[in-house]
Parts: C-alpha cells; structure tokens; sequence
C-alpha cells in the first residue's frame, strides 16, 4: 500500500514538475529576493547594499506611498461593490433570458478582451470634460457633466465607471453560479407566494454566496493592484507630462520608484507593504463575510 | 513550536533568510573606459552591432544608418526599435548583454552616466577623431557629466510661436500680442480670443502648454530651474513662482486648464482636423517638428509664425533632443562609437537631407530643414531648404531663429525625479490642488532631496 502511495506521489511530482520549476525559478524566488532588496539601496546596475530596514523607515515617513496607498483603498471600496452589483444585474438579466443568451454572454465578455493599455486610452476618450460620451449623454438631460480625467474629486469615480467595462468575466462566472441553484427551491418559493425580488434575496444570493465571495475576494485583489488602465490615461502613453494625484494608485508609485526612478530596493519595500495589506484585508474580508457565505455542504 | 504551521512557517522563514543571505547583485563595478586603441578610425569590423532604442523609420534615419553601417566596412546594423525601454537595457546591462549603442534622450544621459550604465566617451572621442566642436553646445552640455562626454547629441527641439491668423485677424491681434514679449497682451489676447458659448470651450484663445513649458516661462524672467552644474534646484524662486501663476492664469481666464486640456485632448492633433484647420485654437508655443506636421496634413491652415520671445524682445526656446551612447560591457565598443560618429556627421546629415528633400518634391512639397543637434550640418542644410511660400517659410525662418537663442536643462543624476518634482507641482495648480508658491515650494524640497541622494550615491561610487 505504502509502496503504491510512494509511486502515485513520485509521477504526480513527476507530472507536475515542468510547473514546479517555473514557479520556483520564476516566481518564488524573485519573490524571496524581493526581500532581501527590500533591505538594500538598489539600481539595479551596482550592486545591492545593505542598509537594514531604511527603505521601511522612509515608506512610512514618505507622504507619497501614503497618499498611494489611500487612492489605492479609496478605489477598492469604490470599485469592488460596484463591479459585484453590476456583474450579479447583468448575470440575473442573462439568466432571465430565455433567447440568444449565448450571443448576450459573448458581448458582455468582450470587453474583457481589451487591453487594459486600450482601455486607458478609451477613458481619456469617454470620460472627455468637452467632448466625452459620457458628458455628451449627462448633456441630454441637461446635467452639466464633470471634469472627470483632471478634477482630482472626478477622477477615480471615472476609472471606477470604466472599471465596470470588463465585468465579463464575472458576469459569466455569476450565470454559470445561477444555473446551478437547484429549481426546486424557486417553485417552492413560488408556492409560498414569494415575488422575484424575495426570492432573489433569500434564495438566489444565498445559494450563489460562495462565488459572489470568490470574485469579491479576487476582485479586491485586483482592485488594490490596479496599473494600467489609470498609469496609461494618467502617467503614460495618455499624458506623458501631464499627471493627477488622484489616480497615482500604490502599484503605480512602486512602478515609478523601480524602473523610472531606479530605486529598486526601496520599490521592493513598497511591494512587501502592499503583500501584507493585501494579507491583512483578504483575511479581514474572510473572518468578516464568513458567516454570510452558504456552503452546501456545511463549512469547507 | 509544537504547532504544525508554526514549525513549517519558522523553517520557510529561515530558508528565505539563508537564500537571501547568498543573494547577490546582478550588476558590477564601474567598467573601465575602453582605451584609445580600441577606437581607431581605420578599423573594419566584423559581425553585428545592436542599436537599442532607434527606429530608422525615415529617410532621415535609413538614409543615415546605411552610411554608419558602410563605415563599419563589414559589420551589419541590427536595430532594436521602439522608444529606448529603460528597464529592458538596464536589465541587460546588469545582466551583461547590453546592445552595442543606445538611443536616448538627452536627459537621460545624466542619470545613465552616474549609475556606470553607459561609459565615458573620451576615448571614442579621441580615437575615432570626433569634433565635438561641430555639436549644439547646449546639446554637448546635456550630455555631458563629471566633466566628461558620455553621449552623442543629435536633433533638437525648440518651441517656436505658432498661431492661427485668421482668428488672429478677426480679433483684431497680431503675432506680436501672442509671441510672449508682453504678457500683459498675451493675457487681453486669450481674452479676446476664446469663444465658450454656453460654457462650452469652442476656441482656445491661447494654450500656455503646462506643464512641459514651464522652464521656457521661467526662462523667458531670466530663472533656470537647475543650476548650471546640476546641482540646485531653483524650482521656487520668485521668478518661477511668477512664471507659472502667469501661465496657469491664462488657463483660467479661459474657463480652467480642465476645459482647454479636454479641448487639447479631443483635438484631432496629427491630423487634417487639428486645431488651427479648425479655427479651434489661437496660438500656443509648440516645439518646431509641429510646423512640418502641419505643413504636411493642413497646408491651407492660416499660419502665423515668429519665435516665442522674452519680455525684451529676444528670441527664446528651450532645447532638448536624443544622444547615442555606448552601455557599459558593450561588446563591440568601437564599431558602437563609429557608428554614432558617422550618424551625426555633416555629410551624413547632407545626405540624409538630400534623401528628404526628394520625397518631400515627389510630393510636390517644400523641404523645411532638419535641426542636427550638429551646427556645421544645421547651417548646410539651411541652405538646402526650398521655399514653401508663406507663412511656411517665416515658419522655418523662425525655427532657425529660436534653435540659436536656446537653453538646456543640465545634466544630472536624478533627471526623472527632478523633473517629477517640477511637473508635479504644475499638476497639483492645474489640478486646482494647490497654490503656486506652495506647490514650488514642496517641489524644491523634492528636487533637492531627490539631487542631494543621486549626486551623494556618484560620489560614493565614483571614489
């Protein structure tokens, strides 16, 4: 028996070797020398010299890692629930469809095909204070529309509306969640009398609790590691000398002190700070929401 | 400890500690400066050289590689092109495989040299002949660190004052109320100009270009931002702050810098529905490569042109460009020095000329001349230029009037953060975020701090 255990567990390392390696070469031990630059000043020419934990000391008396970080959190909060209730609104339409759903799902996930660098570069369109769609649509109703890519009060309720482009891929993942709540439990519902929105509230959200989780577990994670779309419309290809404050989020800093102002061991200690806020916010996010999530078979 | 995780947790922690205590850089010393045999100009080579950074996507630059690979009498040319990605070759200088020549922009060149990523050039100098005399001296001095030549120069870049005549005429303006010699009309000139019915901006009265123009502003009131030697930041001084709440106030009797940027930004800039074809904007300082872009796509567009001038009447522009230089562990050095040689030389930038001056005639379009980077070639090619009728041609005049009155920012070790510092603060007024003097001032303490570090870690590595 032991013997046989000792085979499988050798071909299953065996199999999963070839991934093994690249993460090992590619991305655990970046990650663990990540740590020891953390601790070194770094330019990446010259050789890393220790200097202890100074690159720590200057991150929390640097104003601009703060200021980072705080856009960073506010765009979070902003962004994760909004991408949840649209990706659930879209998922219960498409679930409620009963033709071309297959065409429906399709068009909603291609704006997940986008590169995000194309996406930044469509928000400086949308989102224009004179000639934006956005504002030519407020227009209509005759609201005076904001200056949404330079007004820094404007600016991250901007990139959180084109954040809301690429809910696709959440879409399809809620719908395929939907089609596996059991039937039985709407028809019951239906015989107690209960209207779409009760069941929706007490049957649909329950039942599909442990993938709303998931995505506001991952969408989190995405959200406090935003780039592109913002460095291209802010600090990039969008405006190569014109920046806002507003949309300097913390992935974006730490890009500029490593490969535009080349201190990489102080980056690297700006990377570890995000790790353990992202550990420290996703563990907060489970103890909280634990008692909210509904597995079918009881607690994993 | 008894707590399985515990123990797993204590031994992942302690074999990160023993990895990162084996952990080394991957980049090295300085490297020594090739020394004068290895540039001799009767050389041939073999092989390839690899030129990062430079795309010879016109006559001008294929004209010219073709000259710089014939005079390696043997060697091939393979570019790398697409913009000079900064992390891609300080990757493979740290790791050892750099390209044999870079193309970068001029105000890199400071940061490049004090980190040891690109090698002195005395020797190439030397030993391959090369008069420095004939470069741009503002251009020699941007590439140009601890008293020594690290780069190439070559093209330059200066803003002239380009505006709309008609919307000009209309107003009942002339050039000179636009050209910066009296702020005071430049402000009555916006005034006049900008057309926002129902609070909608339909016509830029006048475009000050924040925040990459500052340093003409503050220029143009005799302030530098950087001080000769690179060294101190001048970011608050009175004139600047001067300077910038002047160009911001032009935006704001404009109705904001967010209406004329959204303007700017939705303007169809390269193309046949640009802002003067349109009658969209009266006037704005732009650097001079705009004038053949316009020539090129709205030859019909009713152009004023003179320099952008300082409250005295003299011609202004602030000059920046590209250099070659030559990475540290570069393996074919000489072949890598040649090449930038020959693609900076005068008869190389004649040739270059000639090839243009033939597209642009099978075009049935004039030929507006090429800032070199290189002053002997300037003054060859300005002969070469045919006659396009006005206003092209006081464009040009005026190009060639504004590339002899210019200035550069010096070179130094923290260009990027240095002009961060400055940039930023525009933003910040623009923003609406802060006041100028606030704003410069929180700037200078950036700047400084920013110089203080980079100059202290040359020190260091340099002794």
């Amino acid at each position: 028996m032991r013997s046989t255990r000792f085979i499988e567990t050798r071909a299953a390392l065996l199999f999963i070797s070839p991934w093994l390696l690249g993460f090992l070469i590619f991305t655990a031990w970046p990650v663990i020398n990540s740590a020891y630059l953390s601790l070194t000043d770094y330019d990446v020419i010259n050789d890393p010299s220790f200097i202890g934990f100074d690159n720590y000391v200057t991150l929390f008396e640097d104003p601009k890692a703060g200021l980072a970080l705080r856009n960073t959190f506010v765009y979070t909060v902003m962004s994760v629930p909004a991408q949840l209730v649209v990706s659930l609104g879209l998922a219960l339409l498409l679930n409620s469809a009963t033709k071309a759903t297959g065409f429906f799902r399709t068009a909603f996930f291609l704006p997940k095909m986008t590169p995000p660098v194309a996406v930044g570069i469509l928000l400086l369109m949308l989102f224009n204070g004179q000639n934006g769609l956005i504002n030519g649509f407020l227009g209509i109703f005759g609201i005076d529309g904001p200056a949404w890519t330079t007004d820094p009060a404007w600016v991250k309720p901007g990139l959180v509306l084109m954040s809301l482009w690429t809910v696709g891929s959440s879409v399809v993942i809620i719908l395929a969640a939907l089609r596996g709540v059991p039937q039985e439990l709407y028809d019951s519902a239906l015989v107690d009398g209960a209207g779409w929105w009760r069941r929706t509230l007490r049957i649909t959200v329950p039942m599909i609790s442990p993938t709303l989780f998931f995505l506001f577990i991952v969408d989190s994670i995405n959200a406090l590691q935003s780039f592109t779309e913002a460095y291209t419309a802010f600090f990039g290809a969008g405006n190569t000398t014109y920046g806002n404050d507003a949309a300097l989020f913390y992935a974006i800093y730490l890009f500029q002190q490593a490969f535009e102002f080349l201190h990489m061991g102080y980056a690297s200690a700006l990377a570890w700070l995000l790790f353990v806020v992202i550990m420290a916010i996703t563990a907060v996010q489970i103890l909280v929401t634990r008692r909210f999530v509904h597995y079918e078979g009881g607690k994993p | 400890m008894n707590n399985p995780l515990v123990r797993r947790s204590v031994l992942a922690v302690s074999l990160a500690l023993a990895l990162t205590s084996c952990a080394k850089g991957t980049g090295g010393g300085a490297a020594p400066a090739p020394s004068g045999e290895r540039f001799d100009p009767g050389a041939s080579y073999r092989g390839a050289i690899t030129v990062m950074g430079f795309g010879a996507t016109d006559e001008i630059g294929a004209t010219r590689v073709g000259l710089a690979e014939k005079s390696l009498k043997g060697a091939e040319v393979k570019l790398v092109e697409g913009d000079l990605d900064i992390q891609q070759f300080l990757s493979s200088v740290a790791a050892g495989d750099p390209p044999d020549v870079i193309y970068a922009n001029r105000d890199q060149v400071g940061t490049f040299a004090s980190r040891g990523a690109i090698i002195p050039l005395t020797s190439c100098v030397r030993g391959e002949g090369v008069d420095t005399s004939m470069y741009d001296k503002n251009a020699l001095a941007q590439v140009t660190f601890g008293g020594e030549v690290y780069a190439i120069p070559e093209f330059n870049q200066v803003q002239i004052t380009m505006a709309n005549a008609g919307l000009l005429k209309a107003a009942g303006l002339t050039i000179g109320d636009v050209n910066g010699s009296d702020w005071d009309k430049i402000s009555a000139a916006a005034r006049k100009l900008v057309k926002a019915p129902g609070g909608k901006l339909r016509v830029v009265g006048f475009d000050s270009k924040l925040p990459e123009f500052l340093p003409l502003w503050a220029k143009s009131l005799g302030a530098d931002l950087l001080s000769p030697d690179g060294r101190t930041a001048r970011l608050n001084s009175p004139e600047v702050v001067e300077a910038l709440t002047f160009a911001v106030s032009i935006y704001d009797a404009q109705g904001g810098f967010a209406k004329v940027k959204a303007a700017r930004d939705s303007a169809d800039f390269f193309g046949k529905g640009n802002q003067y074809a349109r009658n969209e904007l009266g006037a704005m300082p732009m650097e001079q490569w705009y004038v053949n872009v316009l020539n090129d796509v709205s030859p019909k567009a009713p152009m004023a042109f003179d320099t952008f001038r300082t409250p005295e009447g003299e011609p202004l522009a602030f000059a920046s460009g590209s250099a070659w230089a030559i990475p540290k562990g570069a393996k074919n050095a000489g072949a890598a020095c040649r090449f930038a040689k020959t693609m900076t030389l005068v008869e190389s930038w004649k040739a270059a000329a000639r090839a243009r001056i033939d597209e642009r005639a099978a075009e049935g379009k004039p030929f507006t001349g090429i800032l070199t980077g290189n002053v002997r070639a300037d003054a060859e090619i300005r002969k070469m230029i045919t006659p396009g009728g006005e206003p092209w041609d006081s464009g040009v005049k005026a190009v060639y009037e504004a590339n002899d009155h210019a200035f550069s920012m010096p070179a130094n070790p923290a260009d990027k953060e240095f002009e961060e510092a400055w940039q930023g603060a525009v933003n910040r007024v623009l923003n609406g975020q802060e006041q100028p003097r606030a704003a410069l001032d929180r700037a200078q303490r950036e700047a400084q701090a920013a110089l203080d570090k980079a100059w202290a870690a040359w020190a260091k590595r340099t002794n």
